[in-house]
């Protein structure tokens, strides 16, 4: 379920903490990186690894927004739309997005491509509106910048 | 005025630019001071917490036990998410060495075996870039067993959350360290007393951790001399909205707030005037564009202006503004971020989204102003923790300063009526 890397990594994860609960947050990170997502038996998994009930982790789980329990597209575009990137626009970003792409908001592309979300404030209020991809910011969005990063992800 | 947090010093996330620059002499200064001498100094130097509440820093350190054989912990928030605020993320880009040191002198000015930075899920890139620099902090022996020599020791451990607005309360943050959902704690107790794993515990925001190694190189005195006396220091003020010039920029409390928009922001585009103003992040009260002659970015001047410093993320917002929108996306912000423990809050964020949508597409009901506010008040000072409380500010202040809006979109009634009739 784990590479031999991040088990070596929670060894010594274990170390730092009192207790193995607290590395549920670091572990489901680890096997959301891995696998795109956190299936149901990858939280069985983990519950097994960290000596914790399963109920315990789809608590966890269900409770953190960046925790997907099923399968996303390949590239997450997540758009702030909170009240900063409001005034400056996010809804044009949107709708552009939406149209460009063929999906609305919370919806995943036919193929598993693209997944369009509209996100709560990422801290990019001052280069506004914004879209995240993964780690990524792109900041101060135009029609222009997002066709390039759209081209810039489909070469990916 | 000169910068201290954020100076305009290329490369100084680099621990030999920051060491040139003289960086962790303040903690070498601290290590050869008592604790308590230390603790002292930031409580006399004024420095209030810069994530919200505004609570003397030094103070809250005393509230530390001394004498006791428990681990302590220190917790440092970084999981900045208030609407409108985007300044520890500076932090770990340009300066993540201050921060260190700043944590590094509040652990030893309390005697703390472990910190835990945590840092919002969604900041990846700028954990990578504070875990860097840890790294190098490590290597260098400022962080780890006998620091410089000396008899003390204490790690540093960046924890990430997952996308949770909650978990930047300080005892949801807590929680989430523990691997558990991020529910905040009924206080008391406090975390001085039962904090992480039931031992004391003291958090502290990022930018606040990242004022004391300024406290400790120049002195209390020299702090508490910048901006304004009740709240000194050097505060990082976000703007965003309707300016120019967006962007983080470091002021010392106490500017004006007009300054800030019009001198250091640039001032609105299109010389449009300003309709409303947020000061200090989304749970801080809305005040007219008629109220900030003489209110200004610091914890007295705003709170007689009716509002609060919070985050000092400041959002403008123009006279074309339309500010029923701007309320109806805060509260679905807040529907969206109730934990769902206490239920004036999980239930209550959702009535009023549900009612504010109605007044977005201008089918507002006679009596729903009034319904607002009775739902507001009643979750403020209903709940666990201050989310209910942030959002019922907003709505609260926005009625009571734009009730005008609000009563443009009510519906007539016999419209209504005949609407209901005809379906």
């Amino acid at each position: 379920m784990l590479s031999e890397q991040n088990l070596k990594k929670i060894e010594d994860l274990k170390k730092s903490y009192p207790t193995t609960q607290a590395l549920v947050l670091p572990v489901l990170w680890m096997v959301q990186e891995e696998h795109g997502y956190i299936s149901e038996d990858s939280m069985k998994y983990v519950a097994g690894l960290l000596n914790v009930s399963f109920g315990h982790v789809l608590g966890v789980v269900t409770f953190y927004t960046m925790f997907h329990s099923k399968p996303i597209g390949k590239h997450h575009l997540e758009v702030c739309t909170n009240v900063s990137c409001m005034l400056r626009g996010s809804d044009k970003i949107v709708a552009y997005l939406e149209k460009r792409l063929g999906i609305g908001l919370g919806q995943t592309s036919k193929d598993k491509k693209w997944t369009l979300s509209e996100v709560e404030c990422m801290g990019s209020c001052g280069t506004a509106p914004m879209l995240a991809v993964g780690e990524e910011y792109y900041e101060n969005l135009t029609e222009e910048k997002l066709d390039r990063t759209i081209a810039e992800l489909e070469r990916k | 005025m000169e910068k201290y947090i954020l100076p305009d010093i290329p490369g100084l996330h680099k621990i030999d630019v920051y060491e040139s620059h003289g960086g962790y002499k303040a903690f070498r200064k601290a290590l050869d001071m008592k604790p308590e001498e230390v603790t002292d100094e930031v409580k006399k130097s004024g420095l209030r917490g810069r994530g919200g509440a505004c609570f003397p820093t030094g103070l809250k350190w005393t509230f530390m036990p001394k004498q006791t054989t428990k681990p302590k912990y220190l917790c440092v928030n970084g999981d900045e998410s208030e609407p409108g605020t985007f300044k520890d993320r500076q932090i770990f880009e340009f300066n993540p060495h201050l921060l260190i040191e700043g944590t590094l002198i509040g652990a030893y000015a309390m005697g703390i075996t472990t910190s835990f930075i945590y840092i919002r899920g969604e900041y990846g890139k700028w954990i990578r870039m504070l875990e860097k620099a840890l790294a190098d902090a490590y290597a260098k022996g400022y962080v780890g067993t006998n620091i410089l020599g000396t008899s003390f020791s204490t790690t540093i451990i960046i924890h990430k959350g997952a996308g949770a607005y909650i978990c930047g309360e300080e005892s949801s943050l807590m929680n989430s360290i523990e691997g558990m959902r991020g529910y905040p704690r009924i206080k008391p107790p406090f975390p001085a007393q039962f904090g992480l794993w039931g031992y004391p515990t003291t958090i502290n925001n990022v930018e606040t951790m990242s004022n004391v190694p300024l406290i400790l190189n120049n002195g209390w005195e020299w702090y508490s001399k910048i901006g304004a006396a009740k709240h000194p220091g050097p505060i990082l003020v976000g703007v965003s909205g309707h300016v120019n010039k967006p962007g983080v920029y470091e002021l010392p409390t106490g500017v004006p707030l007009l300054e800030i928009i019009y001198k250091h922001a640039g001032g609105v585009p299109g010389d449009k005037k300003i309709k409303a103003v947020i000061p200090g992040g989304s749970s801080t009260m809305i005040m007219r564009g008629d109220q900030l002659e003489g209110a200004c970015m610091d914890a007295e001047s705003l709170k007689a202006a009716g509002s609060s410093v919070g985050t000092a993320g400041l959002i403008v917002m123009d006279e074309d503004t339309d500010l029923i929108r701007v309320i109806t996306r805060i509260s679905m912000f807040y529907y969206h971020e109730s934990c769902g423990q206490c239920t004036p809050c999980r239930e209550g964020t959702g009535w009023l989204w549900k009612i504010l949508k109605r007044f977005e597409k201008g089918e507002g009901r006679s009596g729903d102003i009034d319904l607002l506010m009775d739902i507001a008040n009643n979750i403020e000072g209903n709940t666990i923790c201050a989310l209910g409380d942030a959002a019922a500010w907003p709505v609260q202040s926005m009625i009571r300063r734009f009730r005008d809006e609000f009563e443009k979109r009510v519906e007539p009634a016999p419209a209504r009526v005949e609407q209901e009739a005809a379906a």
